[in-house]
């Protein structure tokens, strides 16, 4: 057999664990290798489903291992890595989940799992100065409301229909994690300004305000956008900074 | 008129130490950075440090700060009838540039398809066609890293009834038309003498010693076949078993002294634990060499 239709058959069948071992590999004197095949097939369900695992702890200690390998599993089936470099590996995850018939009952879990992912990204984005709060100093008041601002590579922004970031922060320590007090939608900031990733659930008005100012919005537009919430601009902005979401830049 | 001069291309500042490393494990930064047990260099794969920044990189500088790095790559997909995905070979020349490992290494094997990338290493039969395909990939391989590479057999579980050549003379011929170097895993070998009914011993009296230039050291795992036969799996999640360190005192006889890694993936064990390992390794080579060299004295 060619080359190519030989690793054609044999990556079919380790995908689709209703074929039987590509004939290429089934020794002439007829002995089974159906075991052996297996290797295989096991060896690339472990790994990609452990990098599920690996990206999604909550979700798998909210469902339980079983129930997080049945659904990972279903995933992994339709879905491969597009490049050898696993960490990007389960992106979409969240759709899935939200879409996965044994899982409606929870609905919070694809928020819980956006969170999660959100959260990787930060970890391995890219590396770049944070913007500091004495950078503002220098900048006269009445230039003020014209700056622009770009967001550190690690910063995402997130809006969840449900309490997902203290789901998520519930289920940090190895305790008995409770529901949240209040079930409501929330608002979060993850940033990663050197090597810790930190989540924080935002005020009232602070997804707004940040999400404009991320998109190239000057302070002033941003400001108005969220002044009619009750808030006060100036806070979320020094809570941005602190935080390590903005980038340096020469204000 | 200024000069342009041509800036270095490719990696090798310095060789590995004919020394025991070990694979580096995120778990263990901190117990390494404190000096508790010294090893002679460390591996990493390449796919695991493919992120734009943060953590992993700061550990891996910090690392190749200190510690020979040795850079081991488990996506290329050598082995399939494809062309190579130049994005990632990209990915492989950056990390190489950033890093300046004194080694690239990658497997005898394929692993991405239509699917995608089905992270395993899996294997190809051995015939002049396929040799051909990964020898051009090799070539390929070089000519885009600026550096020799090495190539590692692999561990198998099925054999292909078209498979026409050895797999040590595969191997030597790709060394021989490539000028690439060979990576000999000592625990692949035994686990596909014992899945295949070979003499692991006879393998390694065939293999091209001469183009050895590191020696992989991992455990397996033992199953069964669908005949109850044994069947080993290439697990690298425990100890290195007794078998398998025969072949490494056999191969360390024949090659002196070579730079060797242990490889402890799976259920990572505490630092000291893998020290330790890398320590009984060091001791192995140094039992082979001296029983090599009263060998060689009578």
């Amino acid at each position: 057999m060619p080359f190519e239709a030989t690793i054609d058959a044999f990556a079919r069948a380790v995908c689709d664990p209703t074929l039987p071992a590509p004939p290429a590999t089934r020794p002439r004197d007829g002995r089974p290798v159906e075991r052996r095949f297996a290797v295989y097939r096991n060896n690339v369900a472990v790994a990609l489903i452990g990098a599920l695992e690996a990206r999604y702890p909550v979700i798998r200690r909210l469902v339980g291992d079983d129930f997080f390998r049945g659904m990972a599993g279903a995933y992994v089936a339709g879905e491969k890595p597009r490049t050898p470099a696993l960490m990007h590996y389960g992106a979409n995850f969240a759709a899935f989940v939200a879409r996965f018939p044994p899982a409606q009952e929870l609905a919070y879990l694809a928020d819980v799992a956006r969170l999660e992912n959100a959260w990787v990204e930060a970890y391995h984005a890219a590396e770049a100065e944070c913007l500091r709060l004495d950078a503002l100093a220098g900048v006269a008041p009445e230039a003020l409301e014209a700056l622009r601002f770009a967001p550190h590579p690690a910063a995402r922004l997130l809006r969840f229909d449900h309490p997902a970031a203290s789901i998520w922060a519930a289920n940090q320590t190895g305790g008995d994690a409770h529901a949240p007090a209040v079930w409501q939608g929330e608002e979060a900031l993850i940033t990663r300004p050197e090597a810790e990733v930190a989540v924080r659930i935002l005020p009232a008005g602070g997804f707004a305000f940040a999400e404009s100012l991320f998109a190239g919005a000057t302070l002033g537009e941003a400001s108005t956008l969220c002044a009619g919430e009750g808030v006060d601009p100036g806070a979320h902005l020094v809570g941005l900074i602190s935080a390590g979401a903005l980038k340096n830049l020469a204000l | 008129m200024a000069i342009a001069f041509p800036k270095p291309v490719g990696p090798v500042p310095d060789r590995l130490p004919r020394r025991v490393g070990v694979g580096f494990k995120p778990e263990h930064f901190e117990a390494i950075m404190a000096g508790a047990g010294e090893v002679g260099f460390f591996e990493v794969h390449a796919e695991a440090y493919m992120g734009d920044g943060g953590p992993p990189h700061r550990r891996l500088e910090a690392i190749r700060a200190r510690y020979p790095l040795s850079l081991h790559g488990v996506g290329l997909s050598i082995g399939a009838p494809r062309p190579l995905d130049r994005e990632h070979l990209q990915r492989l020349a950056a990390l190489i540039g950033r890093y300046q490992p004194s080694q690239f290494s990658e497997h005898l094997a394929w692993s991405s398809h239509d699917e995608g990338f089905l992270a395993d290493l899996l294997p190809l039969p051995y015939d002049q066609e396929t040799l051909g395909a990964v020898c051009d990939h090799i070539d390929e391989t070089q000519e885009r890293l600026g550096c020799r590479m090495l190539l590692e057999n692999p561990s198998t579980y099925v054999e292909f009834t078209e498979s026409e050549i050895p797999e040590t003379e595969f191997l030597a011929e790709i060394a021989r038309r490539t000028g690439c170097g060979l990576l000999l895993d000592v625990n692949n070998v035994f686990v596909g003498a014992t899945n295949h009914r070979f003499d692991p011993f006879a393998y390694l009296a065939a293999f091209p010693m001469a183009h050895v230039g590191e020696i992989h050291l991992a455990g397996y795992a033992d199953a069964e076949d669908d005949l109850g036969a044994p069947l080993l799996i290439d697990a690298h999640n425990s100890p290195v078993r007794a078998d398998v360190w025969a072949l490494y005192d056999t191969a360390i006889r024949r090659l002196g002294p070579t730079p060797t890694l242990v490889e402890w993936d799976n259920d990572v064990p505490a630092w000291p634990i893998l020290a330790a390992e890398a320590r009984r390794a060091e001791a192995a080579m140094s039992r082979a060499l001296s029983s090599g060299v009263l060998r060689n004295a009578v």
